[in-house]
């Protein structure tokens, strides 16, 4: 029975779905290690969504889909820093709004341009030579044969771990979610700061709906993301605002949706009700685990004032 | 004084004249006002109703028929504000609460609003109201067909279906078209998938994949979530089974028969109970026999004359098998073994 369960089509399943949730989650956590906390990711998303579906639907490359999606991400992102760190308006609030308009916006351009549900053709996956073809535990169909952006969101991690442990930007944008004052009197502009990490957290955001629209799905229809950005903010909570951390979150969560698709697939007795629970119940457990985490940025949803 | 008097009377009448002339000319033109959980475009549930409005305004023309549509209600609070302010504001002859998680507003809204006429579904209860009436469909007759067919056309022997949650049409159509897999060849395995949401796409796209992994060479499902496992089976190269309304476009290839909801004739024939004075008390099923539900073969799938007359043949077939009572979709036996599971 457990061979039935625990198949290489549903570890290949999982991959593919942490897949958004990693794009987002990881933009998400530089905002947040720089202080900023955008509850927005889920409207930002959606807008990103359409755009790249929009792009690729009017007879646009791929790639122009995705940086059509990051774009408008990117823009969203700004508005967010604009409104949180030169309005310092409250910070879950103005996420909250800033998700409304993703919301409307989206909808309004699907009923404007398209009217009803489409599918394009999207990212094809890409067999990598020699390692796709390894059966050993299903590791070729598990890591090597998915879409490009399956690929890119994974080789963000350590990319992301390298700037934020590695570079004078990840130490700046650590020093400016953890003690602004001091990294101000060090000559750090912790407005730039933040502007630059929400703005990259939009421009992912906005990738991560890309990778619904015009990889996973091939297709749109309103709210696309069904509340995904929501889980990506849980998520860097999840993973203590590191990379990797974010990365198992999102894989676990993924795994638990692949495995109830899977165990309700095969007909195995178990009320479809306690499976579909599962993703939620593990997710709110593992926050308690982890919320007492050292990483957390002190300075998370304070607006920055110079002499306070 | 008495031209004084005269000047008062006639502004009064007037004013009266003005209050009622433009009353009475709203009773001219029968107007409905609906809210619906999803949009009016999901190729699904409410996008069914949305059709059949539109349809009967092009039929009866604006000046005849209006109607307001409040879309993507989902959440119940949000509908019962609309019915109650639609309902207060009396300009409605017919006020619908389109989706079965709207029944207990409708029961307790209608009792304050007894010259309004409320109608809801999928469901047959009207509470015992004479101004409630209730609709639903016997979505398990397309169901058993698109099963039937399904099960003649596979060649893995393996069919996947993605539901939403297992209640009200959704449940009816899945277990329709179970049974309609089972009757034709016992051998062929379907396998079902309850998503537990209406509108999760990335997860019923999931769902499709899994299916496809585990040899599925069939997908169908139902809600407006199918635009996911539409996109798979388009993707993939298989064939495509639909229900609510025709998804023979975004299908493309793919599609092969669709069960369609037609709200029409039975829209038509409560207007016309409410011109007559009764606003309630009646429950609708649209069926394959009343023509409420109609099943379509897709024009796009690119199957040659001779194979859509088979096809057709075939629907004609099992179609008056269940008009006719010959055909029993759910045969007792089974009927007690799922009553016995449900306890």
């Amino acid at each position: 029975m457990l061979d039935e369960i625990f198949t290489a089509s549903v570890f290949a399943a999982t991959i593919r779905l942490a897949t958004p949730y990693l794009f987002a989650a990881l933009g998400e956590m530089y905002a947040q290690r720089s202080g900023l906390l955008n509850l927005g990711v889920d409207g930002i998303m959606l807008v990103g969504s359409f755009a790249g579906f929009y792009q690729v639907y009017q007879g646009g490359s791929l790639l122009e889909g995705v940086i059509a999606a990051m774009f408008v991400g990117a823009l969203m992102g700004l508005a967010m820093a604009f409104i949180s760190v030169t309005l310092k308006a409250e910070q879950g609030i103005s996420g909250i709004g800033l998700y409304l308009f993703g919301l409307g916006m989206s909808e309004l351009l699907f009923q404007s341009l398209l009217g009803t549900p489409r599918t394009v053709s999207g990212f094809p996956d890409i067999y990598i030579p020699g390692l796709s073809d390894i059966q050993f535990l299903g590791i070729g169909q598990i890591f090597f044969q998915h879409n490009l952006l399956v690929y890119v969101a994974f080789a963000l991690v350590p990319i992301s771990a390298f700037i934020l442990n590695k570079t004078p930007f990840g130490l700046n944008i650590r020093a400016v979610g953890q003690m602004p004052a001091a990294a101000d009197a060090m000559g750090v502009s912790v407005s730039r700061v933040r502007y630059i990490t929400s703005t990259i957290g939009g421009a992912m955001a906005g990738l991560a709906g890309a990778s619904l629209s015009i990889a996973l799905i091939g297709a749109y229809q309103q709210n696309l993301t069904s509340g995904m950005g929501f889980i990506a903010v849980a998520l860097v909570y999840f993973g203590a605002w590191r990379p990797y951390g974010v990365m198992a979150g999102a894989l676990l969560f993924s795994f638990v949706n692949a495995l109830q698709l899977q165990i309700n697939v095969i007909g195995f007795d178990i009320p479809t009700e306690f499976t579909v629970m599962a993703p939620p119940i593990i997710t709110i457990l593992a926050l308690v685990i982890t919320s007492k985490s050292k990483e957390k940025p002190t300075e998370l949803t304070k607006p920055f004032e110079r002499g306070t | 004084m008495k031209a004084r008097f005269l000047t008062l009377l006639v502004l009064v009448a007037a004013l009266v004249i003005g209050m009622v002339i433009p009353a009475a000319a709203q009773d001219e033109i029968f107007r409905v006002a609906v809210v619906a959980p999803s949009a009016t475009d999901d190729l699904a549930f409410s996008q069914s109703m949305y059709d059949a409005l539109v349809a009967i305004r092009d039929e009866m023309g604006e000046d005849a028929f209006q109607f307001d549509f409040q879309d993507g209600t989902f959440v119940v609070d949000d509908a019962a504000v609309a019915l109650r302010d639609w309902a207060s504001s009396g300009e409605y002859d017919l006020i619908i609460a389109h989706g079965s998680q709207f029944g207990s507003v409708v029961e307790e809204l209608a009792p304050d609003f007894p010259e309004v006429s409320f109608a809801w579904g999928t469901d047959v209860n009207t509470f015992g109201l004479d101004n409630v009436f209730a609709y639903t469909a016997a979505a398990e007759e397309g169901g058993y067909i698109n099963g039937a067919l399904a099960a003649e056309m596979t060649e893995s022997g393996v069919i996947g279906v993605v539901g939403p949650i297992e209640v009200g049409d959704a449940k009816a159509y899945v277990d329709g078209f179970v049974a309609g897999a089972a009757a034709t060849n016992p051998d062929v395995e379907v396998n079902v998938v309850y998503i537990q949401s209406f509108s999760d796409i990335t997860l019923a796209t999931e769902a499709a994949n899994t299916h496809v992994e585990n040899g599925s060479d069939i997908l169908t499902g139902t809600a407006q979530m199918v635009v996911g496992p539409i996109a798979v089976a388009l993707d993939d190269g298989i064939p495509w089974f639909g229900t609510q309304t025709s998804q023979a476009e975004l299908a493309a290839e793919s599609g092969m028969v669709f069960q369609v909801y037609d709200w029409v004739p039975m829209l038509n024939d409560i207007m016309a109970q409410i011109d007559e004075g009764v606003l309630g008390g009646t429950s609708y099923t649209i069926t394959l026999e009343n023509e409420g539900l109609v099943m379509e073969i897709s024009e796009f799938a690119g199957m040659e004359d001779d194979a859509v007359e088979e096809l057709q043949a075939k629907i004609d077939e099992l179609t008056e098998g269940i008009v006719s009572g010959d055909i029993v979709i759910f045969p007792e036996e089974d009927m007690e073994a799922t009553e016995e599971s449900s306890d």
